[in-house]
């Protein structure tokens, strides 16, 4: 039997369906719109014209086409793939370090025989509720180049590549390997002892038996670390870009984009018509090719986001913080 | 008080000598060969705590050890030609006198109430936006539908701060004297056509007037994470057995009272401790962001202590936010025992 909908369940329906459309055009739009930049001429940014799709022409008279012009400058420039192959280098060695360490200690964690167990866990979670600050941090970032350097026989960390810093030092996130410690901890023993019955070592129980029990917890955490370090912008560009030896040659993408934002438009500086400008003389043409530059961005996490997706919303409801 | 006698604890045998009793023998035995024992339990696992090294390594490395540099709170920083904590001449408490009554005062007061203003708005609007969304979603019953909303809204979470800064400033770009301002300040124009203030804020650059600075900082990071952290109060939702419903359908229940008498209680403790961990990270505004539309416009009220620590360098800075992150931890700390006591959830 069918109940007859009362007039406050209709309304609150469509009040439910109108705000979640609206909300859900409002989260895509900002990204079709830099879409619809992308092709469109110079020109046609400069004049604010583009509102959803690309527009092309000059002077006044503009008509729906597409101009390639930005993303054949975008490809020229060198220095942005490179960026885009240390980013490559960053999330992927980053990701998998990130992983390792916490997988191993999550696992340690996870198990009530270990002694020091709740110590252990105060010492991750403490991290959680205070952090040093952004000076004491980048104080210690030196120092830990400067060592690096000294192991392999550099002067300073300006003299040794510092993607190697970023990958080791960086992206650490405590929120993460709890996610991990509780997934493991839903585990059955029963399993486990099943499986040191048949001889399984320690790693072995890890490998065979925990990682693949909670496979939607950790291709989550393994998104996590990814997505922050593919989108790592602060420490990169601190550690990279001051100073009188910033090194160009290391920047991941995020530091380069917003290298192009300062430097070839007029979004947070002053135009300096006077300097030499990658993309032409115009503000306009920097801010096309910016277009493009944050569009090749976006386009690896869209790639990834869909065959993720079903596992984080699992995942995360799965690790509520607990202890 | 009494003394305990050797009658005690020993046993005395008909020929007048003293023995232990056996209990107390073995009870001394396993004291004795305690630490052995807890050796023997590490030796044998010692796999287990093998796995844990790299891990505390990385976080001694490189979260414990920048708290050493803490010390440079209380140090000169103008100490001559010298660059490490270490070496630099004690000074007291004289750099957090100069933050809080001195010279820098004027300079750490607006910042630390901008952060905290623009915390407080974030949890103010920022809480509540996630709860509603997951209730709206509850109504959508055709499961295709409401899987393409949910990957449009979870997906600015993941975008880089650097790519929403920058799509952020080109939707509400500055106009000139030939063209006008980002697509959006030309829509917002639209709303307020006789406000001045209003529209000379959106030809200047909406993010670089300091006057609506903040509410578009609270927007765009509902914009990032509203749809995202719906996730946690949908699944409580779903969670709801469809039965409470059928009941107080039968009870003569609408759909507003079905919200506040089934829903509402259902997924309160999942609200709470969400609310902790917001209340948690108050303090912990989102620097990056901050840091990245910083401009001399809206210094007023962007500078947040973080940004203002960057940008001080030095023992006055690490004073700055070590004040701000000690307020911070307290606060977690304060929100957890206080949901400890009025809902029995804990969240550390």
């Amino acid at each position: 039997m069918k109940r007859k909908m009362e007039v406050s369940e209709l309304i609150f329906k469509i009040v439910a369906y109108v705000i979640l459309i609206i909300f859900a055009l409002l989260c895509i739009y900002p990204m079709l719109y830099a879409l619809g930049s992308t092709f469109s001429s110079a020109a046609a940014i400069n004049d604010r014209v583009v509102i959803l799709w690309p527009m092309v022409g000059e002077n006044g008279n503009y008509t729906l086409g597409f101009s390639g012009e930005a993303f054949v400058k975008a490809f020229t420039d060198s220095m942005f793939w490179v960026s885009y192959a240390n980013t490559l280098f960053i999330t992927f060695i980053g990701t998998i370090w990130c992983m390792v360490y916490s997988i191993l200690g999550a696992y340690a964690l996870s198990k009530k025989r270990l002694l020091g167990r709740h110590g252990f866990n105060f010492f991750l979670v403490f991290t959680m509720w205070f952090s040093a600050g952004i000076v004491p941090q980048y104080l210690n970032y030196e120092k830990t180049g400067n060592a690096m350097a000294a192991i392999v026989g550099a002067g300073s960390m300006y003299d040794i590549d510092l993607k190697w810093l970023i990958v080791l030092a960086m992206g650490m996130n405590a929120t993460n390997i709890i996610l991990l410690r509780n997934a493991f901890e839903g585990v059955p023993t029963e399993i486990e002892e099943a499986a040191r019955i048949d001889g399984a070592t320690e790693l072995q129980v890890l490998w065979q038996v925990y990682i693949p029990m909670s496979k939607a917890t950790i291709a989550t955490v393994a998104l996590f670390f990814g997505i922050s370090r593919w989108n790592g912008y602060f420490w990169a560009s601190k550690v990279l870009g001051e100073g009188a030896k910033g090194q160009s040659y290391s920047w991941p993408v995020q530091v380069k984009i917003r290298d192009v934002i300062n430097r070839e438009t007029d979004l947070v500086n002053v135009f300096n018509t006077d300097d030499t400008h990658l993309y032409g003389k115009t503000p306009a043409e920097g801010t096309s090719v910016l277009y493009a530059m944050v569009v090749l961005a976006i386009i690896p996490i869209l790639i990834i986001y869909p065959f993720i997706q079903k596992y984080f919303a699992k995942g995360v409801n799965m690790g509520g913080v607990k202890e | 008080m009494f003394k305990l006698k050797y009658d005690d604890f020993l046993i005395k045998n008909e020929d007048g000598t003293y023995s232990m009793p056996p209990e107390q023998a073995v009870r001394d035995e396993t004291e004795k060969n305690r630490w052995k024992n807890t050796g023997f339990t590490i030796l044998k696992d010692w796999r287990l705590y093998l796995m844990l090294v790299p891990m505390i390594l990385v976080y001694v490395l490189w979260k414990y050890m920048p708290m050493y540099e803490l010390l440079g709170a209380f140090k000169d920083a103008n100490t001559p030609s010298v660059n490490t904590v270490s070496e630099q001449e004690w000074f007291g408490l004289n750099n957090f006198k100069n933050l809080f009554f001195g010279s820098d005062a004027n300079a750490f007061w607006p910042a630390f109430r901008n952060t905290f203003t623009i915390a407080f708005y974030n949890l103010l609007f920022g809480f509540p936006a996630p709860i509603i969304l997951a209730l709206f979603f509850n109504e959508i019953r055709s499961n295709a539908v409401r899987s393409v909303m949910q990957v449009c809204v979870y997906l600015p979470k993941f975008l880089s701060t650097v790519v929403v800064t920058s799509i952020a400033l080109l939707l509400f770009r500055k106009g000139s004297t030939t063209a006008e301002p980002g697509i959006l300040s030309q829509f917002l124009a639209l709303l307020a056509p006789n406000n001045k203030v209003f529209q000379d804020a959106l030809q200047g650059g909406l993010f670089y007037s300091a006057r609506y600075f903040r509410s578009l900082f609270v927007i765009t990071e509902l914009w990032e994470h509203a749809g995202y952290d719906s996730i946690v109060f949908f699944a409580a939702v779903i969670a709801v057995s469809p039965t409470s419903y059928e009941a107080a359908q039968i009870d003569g229940a609408g759909k507003m009272a079905q919200m506040r008498y089934v829903v509402i209680p259902s997924i309160l403790s999942t609200v709470v401790i969400m609310l902790i961990m917001k209340i948690g990270g108050l303090l912990s505004v989102g620097y990056e962001k901050v840091f990245l539309l910083l401009e001399s416009g809206n210094t007023a009220t962007a500078q947040i202590v973080s940004t203002l620590a960057n940008g001080w360098g030095d023992s006055r800075g690490v004073a700055a936010e070590m004040t701000n992150n000690l307020i911070g931890m307290i606060l977690v700390l304060g929100a957890n025992t206080v949901a400890r006591k009025a809902a029995n959830v804990s969240l550390y």
